[in-house]
């Protein structure tokens, strides 16, 4: 049972390890400031790491991406304008939501046509157990 | 009939995952393609590092081709790419060394001991620049053609194959 518990915490905690900002301290300007910045720094890509956000990243480019994003927020730049700027340079590989143009709606519209294929597989499997039962049933009343 | 579709859809489902990972077999996942790419290079104006006192601005090398190889002696693979770099300088292209993150100090005991291939060495000590040219790391090389323009990109280390079948058809091809 011990076993159990420890192995149940060290898992509970490796699910906030991943949550765990890397972002350093800064004298931001305001809690608004501060608030928009990592939401921001969460929905941007880090370049050098697999599947991590720069707020997650330790990586030193990660590091230099928060800065940057916070000089433009500075300069009173939106986030559209910021994510625009970083595409510019490193491609739509730092958007973790690619935008809908291009090969990209496969993205987006694959998880519902694949629902939708297999609703109506469930729908048929259904409907022909249906009529199984209600032939048998059938069989079974004239048996009777 | 309809007692396979399982087996057919498994088999869908494999043929697409089969095709997925040998679509990335051998490729470099970590290397993003640049948007850049035939795109004017971005301004640059930063000190030269063997001469701190002069500063270089990029668009005062146009005219001619030229490689620009992003580089650090804190970085491993640099070192590995260095007899390429050398070679490659030999054979008369133009390197231009980027140094990345780096002291002068360290930079300059590093081309002391290996030797300097470079034309010309600028550095970004902070690695601010180096956001505009999309650098997340060393090394990276780029060739930027006689009017300015980049013309193609590699990350990572470059090898005796690239250099003969990418960087010199991409300054040829460069007017």
């Amino acid at each position: 049972m011990m076993y159990f518990n420890t192995r149940a915490l060290v898992l509970l905690a490796l699910c906030f390890a991943n949550s765990a900002l890397a972002m350093e301290p800064v004298d931001y300007q305001s809690p608004a400031e501060a608030q928009r910045h990592r939401a921001l720094s969460a929905e941007l890509r880090c370049v050098m790491c697999q599947n991590q956000s720069i707020a997650d990243s330790n990586a030193p480019i990660a590091h230099d991406l928060r800065m940057e994003v916070l000089r433009l927020m500075r300069e009173g730049k939106d986030d559209a304008q910021i994510k625009d700027y970083l595409v510019a340079r490193y491609s739509e590989f730092v958007l973790y939501e690619p935008p809908l143009r291009g090969g990209n709606w496969l993205f987006w519209a694959g998880p519902f046509v694949l629902l939708a294929v297999g609703g109506l597989a469930v729908f048929f499997i259904i409907r022909r157990k249906r009529a199984d039962i209600k032939a048998v049933a059938e069989n079974n009343n004239e048996e009777w | 009939m309809s007692r396979f579709l399982p087996l057919l859809a498994f088999i869908a489902l494999a043929v697409l995952l089969f095709v997925g990972v040998r679509m990335n077999a051998g490729k470099d996942n970590s290397a993003i393609a640049s948007p850049l790419i035939n795109k004017p290079a971005p301004a640059l104006n930063l000190p030269e590092l063997v001469m701190p006192e002069s500063r270089v601005r990029l668009e005062d090398l146009r005219g001619k081709a030229y490689v620009l190889n992003i580089w650090g002696s804190w970085c491993v693979s640099c070192r590995i790419e260095h007899p390429v770099i050398t070679e490659m300088a030999k054979s008369g292209i133009t390197v231009v060394g980027y140094n990345y993150k780096d002291t002068p100090e360290a930079a300059r005991n590093w081309l002391a001991e290996f030797g300097n291939p470079f034309a010309l060495i600028i550095q970004d000590q902070d690695g601010q620049a180096a956001l505009d040219w999309g650098i997340y790391g060393a090394p990276e090389t780029f060739v930027i053609d006689a009017g300015g323009v980049i013309r193609f990109k590699h990350i990572g280390p470059l090898t005796p194959e690239i250099v003969q079948e990418k960087i010199h058809p991409a300054l040829e091809a460069a007017p």
